[in-house]
C-alpha cells in the first residue's frame, strides 16, 4: 500500500492549513481533534459552542465550504484546505451582522448558549433564501436547540433580519423596552 | 468532554487506492464518509476502528448518472440535502425524497450520505451510551460484553435498523455496487441487510459501498414514506414505512413492495400485506384497514427505541393506513 497516512497513532500532530473567517491559518494540532476543539482550543475562537458533542444540538453549528455543519462532528483531518465562518466572521468590520442586532432587539437570546449556533444556521439560510418564510426558518433552524426562548422570539429576530437585509422596514420588536435599552443605545 | 479515540487517517483519491487499504487493514479499518454515525460511535467507544479511511477525495463516489426516463445511479457520496432537494428524485422516487428529507436534521443532512445512512449501525438503547453508562451495565454482547439486555437469554443481538432510506431503497428495488480489492458486485438494496443486530450488513469489511441505482419509474408507480418518532426533527424512525406499488386507474393493486425500519434488524419486509393487496382495490375501506393490520403485525415493537410497546402498536396500525393512503393518487 502506497498511500502516506496523513496521521499515525505515534504521529500525533497533524499540520492543519485552513481558511477562517476568510483569514489563512496554518497550525499544528492533536490529530483526533474535531473542528471544534481547534476552533475553541487551538484557535481561541470560543464563540462556537461545545453542547452535546454528539449532533444532537446543534450549539457547535459553522458554515464549512459554504454548508452548514456541526463542528463537533467534523474531524481536524479532513479540514486542510476548507474553508470555515464562525460566529465570530458574521460582524461586518465594527458592525453587528443585522441578524446579530435583530437577536439583541428581539430578545431572541436568554442564556445565550444556543445563539452563536442559531445565528450560524439564519446566515447559512438568508445567505442561500433572503425571501425565507417563517416555515422556512423553522425548518432550516430545527437543527439547533434552543431550551429557553420557545423558539418564537428567534424566528421573529430572523424574519426581522431578512427584512433589514432586503432593505424593507423591519417591524418594531413586541418586547418590554428594558431589552431593548440593553443594546446599547438603539 | 467526549474526544475522539487516537486514529490513523488515509485519504485516498482513488476507489481502487482505498480498497487496497481496506484488503489490507481489514476489520482494523472503517471507511470514513459524512462522519455522522462513526464519529459520535467513536466518541461514545462503540466503534475503536485503528485507522480510518476519508472517501471525501474520491471524485467517481460523488457521480450521478442516468435520468428519471432509464434509471439513475448516485455515488455513495450523495448528500442526503442533495437528495431531499432534487426535483428530479422528489417527481420520479418521491418516497426517497420524502425519506431523505426526514433523516436527523438540516446540518445532519448537509454532512450524511446516502452510503453512509445504508450502513448505518444498528441502534439500541442499551449500546447508544457513553462507555460509563455501558461500563456500569457490564456492557453487552454488540460490543465488549456477554449477553443482550433486551432478550437477556437470547444468543443473539436485536439492535434495531434505524435508517430512513434503507425501506424505502428496498421498496423501489434499488440496487447497490460494492468494490473490493478482489472486484465489484452488484446486489438488490434488500440484500444487502442481515437479521442480526451485530453483522446487520451482508457487506465484507473490505467492500465499500459505491454506487445506488434507482430502477427507472413505471408511469402508474407511486411511492411513500411515513415516519412515527417522538419529535419531528433529530429523531431515528422508531417505526419507517416505505411503500412502493402500481395502481390501475380504478384504485386496483398490480404490485406492491413495502418494508419496514424500526421494527428488527433488517428492513422488514410486509410480505404478507403485499401479497393480500395484489389485485385488490386500495380505494375499498376495508382492503386498506386488513392490509395496514398486516403490516402492523410484522412492526413488531422490541423495548429497546422509544415509546411503550403497547401504544407503539397501535400507532404502527394507523401509520400503516397513512402509508397506504399515500399510495392513492
Ligand atoms: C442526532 C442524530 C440524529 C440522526 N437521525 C437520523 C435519522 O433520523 N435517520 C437516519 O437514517 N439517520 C440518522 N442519523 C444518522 C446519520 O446522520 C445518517 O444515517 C447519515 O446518513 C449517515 O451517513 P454518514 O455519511 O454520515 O455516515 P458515516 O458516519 O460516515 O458512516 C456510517 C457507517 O457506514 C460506513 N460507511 C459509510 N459510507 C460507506 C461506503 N460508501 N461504503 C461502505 N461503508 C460505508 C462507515 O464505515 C460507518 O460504519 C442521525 C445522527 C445523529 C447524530
Ligand atoms: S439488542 Fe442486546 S446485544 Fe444488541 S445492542 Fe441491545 S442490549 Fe446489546
Ligand atoms: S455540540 Fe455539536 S451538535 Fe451538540
Ligand atoms: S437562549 Fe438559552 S438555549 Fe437558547
Amino acid at each position: 500500500m502506497d498511500l502516506v497516512p496523513l496521521t499515525t497513532p505515534s504521529r500525533e500532530k497533524l499540520r492543519l492549513a485552513f481558511t477562517v473567517n476568510g483569514e489563512p491559518r496554518d497550525l499544528v494540532v492533536e490529530s483526533y481533534k474535531t473542528l471544534l476543539e481547534v476552533l475553541r482550543e487551538d484557535l481561541g475562537l470560543t464563540g462556537t459552542k461545545h453542547g452535546c458533542e454528539l449532533g444532537e444540538c446543534g450549539a457547535c453549528a459553522v458554515i464549512l465550504d459554504g454548508e452548514l455543519v456541526l463542528s463537533c462532528l467534523v474531524a481536524a483531518v479532513e479540514c486542510p484546505g476548507r474553508s470555515a465562518t464562525t460566529v465570530e466572521g458574521l460582524r461586518q468590520g465594527p458592525e453587528l451582522h443585522p441578524l446579530q442586532q435583530c437577536f439583541a432587539d428581539h430578545g431572541a437570546a436568554q442564556c445565550g448558549y444556543c445563539t452563536p449556533g442559531m445565528l450560524v444556521a439564519a446566515k447559512w439560510l438568508l445567505d442561500r433564501n433572503p425571501r425565507a418564510t417563517r416555515g422556512e426558518i423553522a425548518e432550516a433552524l430545527s437543527g439547533q436547540i434552543c431550551r429557553c426562548t420557545g423558539y418564537l422570539q428567534i424566528f421573529d429576530a430572523v424574519e426581522a433580519a431578512g427584512r433589514t437585509l432586503r432593505g424593507e422596514p423591519a417591524p418594531a420588536p413586541l418586547l418590554p423596552s428594558v431589552h431593548r435599552g440593553s443594546t446599547n443605545g438603539r | 468532554m467526549m474526544r475522539l479515540p487516537r486514529f490513523r487517517y488515509l485519504a485516498p483519491r482513488k476507489l481502487s487506492e482505498a480498497a487496497a487499504a481496506l484488503a489490507d487493514l481489514g476489520t482494523q479499518a472503517s471507511v470514513l464518509a459524512g462522519g455522522t454515525d462513526l464519529l459520535p460511535n467513536m466518541k461514545r467507544r462503540q466503534q475503536t476502528p485503528a485507522t480510518l479511511v476519508g472517501l471525501r477525495e474520491i471524485r467517481a463516489l460523488r457521480a450521478r448518472s442516468g435520468d428519471p426516463g432509464s434509471g439513475m445511479t448516485l455515488g455513495a457520496l450523495t448528500r442526503l440535502s442533495e437528495i431531499e432537494h432534487d426535483s428530479a428524485i422528489a417527481a420520479n422516487w418521491p418516497a426517497l425524497a420524502q425519506a431523505a428529507a426526514s433523516v436527523a436534521t438540516p446540518p445532519l443532512r448537509n454532512m450524511g450520505t446516502l452510503g453512509g445512512n445504508l450502513c448505518l449501525d444498528t441502534r439500541c438503547s442499551y449500546y447508544d451510551q457513553g462507555p460509563e453508562w455501558r461500563a456500569a451495565i457490564g456492557y453487552c454482547m454488540k460490543k465488549d460484553g456477554e449477553i443482550c439486555w433486551v432478550a437477556p437469554g437470547s444468543p443473539r443481538c436485536w439492535a434495531v435498523t434505524s435508517t430512513d432510506t434503507a425501506p424505502v431503497l428496498c421498496a423501489l428495488g434499488a440496487e447497490v455496487t460494492l468494490v473490493s480489492a478482489q472486484g465489484e458486485r452488484r446486489i438488490p438494496v434488500e440484500d444487502l441487510f442481515a437479521d442480526d443486530g451485530i453483522e446487520h450488513l451482508t457487506k465484507k469489511p473490505g467492500e465499500i459501498l459505491s454506487a445506488v441505482h434507482l430502477q427507472k419509474p413505471t408511469p402508474d408507480a407511486r411511492s411513500t414514506y411515513v415516519k412515527l418518532r417522538r419529535r419531528g426533527s433529530f429523531d431515528f424512525p422508531v417505526l419507517g414505512i416505505a411503500a412502493s406499488a402500481r395502481l390501475r386507474a380504478d384504485g386496483t393493486v398490480e404490485e406492491a413492495r413495502i418494508f419496514l425500519s424500526g421494527t428488527g434488524s433488517r428492513p422488514t419486509n410486509a410480505a404478507e400485506a403485499v401479497a393480500f393487496l395484489a389485485g385488490r382495490k386500495l380505494t375499498d375501506e376495508d382492503v386498506l384497514r386488513e392490509a395496514a393490520e398486516s403490516i402492523a403485525h410484522v412492526a413488531r415493537p422490541l423495548q429497546n427505541t422509544d415509546f411503550s410497546m403497547s401504544w407503539r402498536k397501535q400507532a404502527a396500525r394507523e401509520f400503516a393506513a397513512r402509508a397506504l393512503r399515500n399510495l392513492l393518487p
